[in-house]
């Protein structure tokens, strides 16, 4: 047996000398890690679902864009994409699913009426499979991408007194200024969630689109979409390698700072809350390595006076303050591997107001788990940290240690 | 040739009130295989005096030699080394480490000394049969009396192959009959294979053994006397 495994041996069993305080100690540490876990993968599953729900929506995980359109959104900032960025985007195994749109803006008129309205070129199909857009049809039908109709916000098609079978006037700017005009029949109308939406919405197949900016096969951007939000920056690492300029690959954390910034936000306070649970938690520890100490002053002396260096005996205790850490740890993660798993499997159904606004707004009313590691390994640095903070008090004790003094005590 | 070399030795503890000369002037030599005696009144300074000479305690000024080594020159890393392999101790009491067998607490010197694991395990045998408890190896100190625990300090004291054993009232824990049995194992262990003793006390029983008597008092020595007859005898 090596020195050091010796040094082991003697912390673990001077770790079970007071049996009850060591149980007492580590039943604390595991509360925390159980609570501090279930509540991280609760709140990361939360984040993730919201995420999926906005990112679906509106962006996509990923957007393939030309390089200035970001900062000036107009149609000559648009994209003619080459057979290669189909090809780099259907042979990334992290992307299930693509769309290309056309987006701008237009005046849409009925005869007497006229507005501003943000208009549309999706491929109906492709659309429909990665936001749904089918299901806020409200009245009449889906587009088809052999036909030149349109789909109209609820509220926009109201102001302008249209319905379906209506025809709709959209006037604008094309390609390299070039004028954009067209009239179209409305298959449907709309109805969003988001009433912004509702006031400006006017989707047409791209095709139709492409025709109307006088901007055949460009594009604004490719949405697209990964199965798991987690394989992300594998999957724009893979695209940035192989896609140039003047294409530029963006993630929805790029498009929507404002969403990263509320997860953040939230997880900062969540934070406070952790941060409240552990420092409780570190005074309970602290305690018992203070009483641990006083205890054994003498036979730190004794050890000492026979022949342990001072950075042994030191090496001895903070061996013995980690192992403490360590095994709450792994309790703790043993009683929250089993919740996290059981509700990762079976969300939690919500009730009552929440739900209901939840369900307004396409989202499915859901608690959801994860299983991220950062959920774990939070735990598992912060109490290591904690103990290692705490470990000080007997290493410099160790250090400090006056044999003759200690072997009086 | 003396395994220890004493000179004008001097301890002054600083309390808040007072200055107390706790040892003030000892010059002493001990030579190989001296069974020594350092007896006095309470606060005499024995302890103090017990503690320089082992490495444990800074002298205010003097000189320890070991074996030729001034031990206070030492840095104190090298001065725990040296305490390591080169002075037994046998305190009064709660000598040993709780949570090691009786075999383990005699091991983890010659381990700490750098020994293999055989050679390790066969010398902890050799000492606990020594110390009368060949059949007691596994066992943990709390399952021990108070004279066995001492019986196993001394094999650990031994473990490190000292130049020599300070044991400070080895015997003041212990009851008549442990005493005599822990006396009589120092005594063998001293004529037998010249192992230097020096221990403290206050039990007339244990002075008697003693082959010379170190009388302090007030930090000073009062008398030193041997007794040559029992050496010839
Ligand atoms: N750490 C200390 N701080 C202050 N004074 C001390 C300290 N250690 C010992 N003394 C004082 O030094 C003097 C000698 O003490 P020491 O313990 O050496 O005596 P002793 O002969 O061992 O006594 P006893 O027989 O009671 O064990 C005493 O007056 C004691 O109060
Ligand atoms: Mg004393």
């Amino acid at each position: 047996m090596s020195a050091m495994q010796t040094n082991f041996k003697l912390a673990w069993r001077n770790l079970w000398r007071n049996k009850k305080r060591t149980l007492i100690t580590l039943a604390s540490i595991f509360f925390g890690v159980l609570i501090a876990t279930v509540m991280s993968s609760m709140q990361e599953g939360s984040y993730t679902s919201m995420i999926q729900n906005i990112v679906k929506f509106y962006s996509g995980y990923i957007q393939i864009q030309h390089e200035d359109y970001w900062d000036n959104k107009t149609i000559n900032n648009t994209f003619e994409p080459v057979d290669s960025i189909f090809e780099t985007v259907e042979s990334n195994e992290l992307i299930t699913n693509y769309a290309p749109r056309l987006e701008s803006f237009a005046l849409a008129s009925s005869e007497a009426l006229t507005r501003g309205s943000a208009v549309i070129g999706i491929d109906p199909e492709k659309e429909n499979e990665i936001t749904g857009l089918g299901k806020w049809v409200v009245e009449g039908e889906y587009l088809r991408a052999d036909v030149d109709h349109v789909l109209v916000g609820s509220e926009l098609a109201k102001y302008l007194e249209l319905g379906v079978g209506d025809t709709l006037v959209l006037l604008s700017q094309g390609y390299h200024g070039v004028s954009a005009a067209g009239k179209y029949a409305i298959s449907g109308l709309l109805r969003f969630p988001n009433p912004e939406m509702n006031k400006q919405s006017v989707y047409i197949p791209i095709r139709t689109a492409q025709q109307l900016y006088g901007a055949p096969n460009r594009l604004t951007s490719l949405a697209l979409m990964v199965e798991d939000q987690y394989d992300l920056e594998k999957a724009i690492e893979g695209l940035r390698q192989k896609v140039g300029r003047p294409y530029v690959a963006m993630t929805w954390e790029e498009m929507h700072p404002e969403l990263l910034q509320m997860v953040e936000a939230d997880r900062a306070g969540a934070v406070v809350m952790k941060a409240i649970l552990y420092i409780l938690i570190g005074f309970g520890i602290f305690g018992t390595i203070l009483m641990m100490v006083a205890e054994r002053i003498r036979e730190m002396g004794v050890m000492v006076a026979v022949g342990m260096q001072k950075t042994t005996l030191a090496m001895l205790l903070f061996i013995e303050t980690i192992l403490i850490g360590f095994m709450g740890v792994l309790a703790g993660f043993a009683g929250s591997v089993p919740v996290i798993a059981y509700y990762f499997n079976n969300p939690i159904k919500l009730t009552g107001d929440a739900a209901a606004t939840m369900e307004e707004m396409g989202i499915e009313p859901y608690m959801y788990f994860s299983w991220m590691p950062s959920v774990f390994y939070n735990q598992v640095i912060t109490i290591f940290v904690i103990t290692a903070i705490i470990a000080l008090y007997p290493i410099i004790s160790a250090l400090r240690l006056k044999v003759h003094m200690a072997l009086h005590a | 040739m003396n395994v220890i070399e004493i000179k004008n030795l001097h301890k002054t503890y600083n309390t808040s009130q007072v200055a107390v000369k706790a040892v003030n002037g000892i010059d002493l030599s001990i030579s190989k295989g001296e069974f020594t005696a350092v007896v006095g009144p309470s606060g005499s300074g024995k302890t103090t005096f017990l503690n320089m000479v082992g490495g444990l305690d800074r002298p205010t000024s003097g000189e320890v030699f070991v074996d030729g080594v001034n031990i206070w020159e030492l840095s104190s890393r090298k001065l725990i080394d040296f305490r390591l392999r080169n002075i037994g101790f046998v305190f009064q009491s709660y000598n040993l480490i709780p949570v090691f067998t009786a075999k383990e607490n005699v091991e983890f010197i010659m381990q700490m000394q750098g020994w293999d694991a055989k050679k390790r395990f066969e010398r902890t045998k050799k000492l606990m049969d020594e110390v009368g408890l060949g059949d007691r190896l596994s066992s943990r100190p709390g399952k021990l009396s108070g004279g066995q625990q001492q019986r196993v300090a001394v094999a650990r004291a031994l473990a490190s192959k000292p130049k020599f054993i300070l044991a400070d009232e080895p015997t003041a824990n212990l009851d008549s009959h442990s005493t005599e049995n822990l006396l009589d194992i120092m005594e063998r262990l001293n004529m037998e294979e010249e192992i230097t003793f020096i221990f403290s006390t206050h039990d007339p029983r244990v002075m008697k053994k003693a082959r010379r008597i170190v009388t302090i008092e007030d930090g000073k020595i009062l008398s030193d006397e041997r007794k040559e007859a029992e050496v010839a005898h």
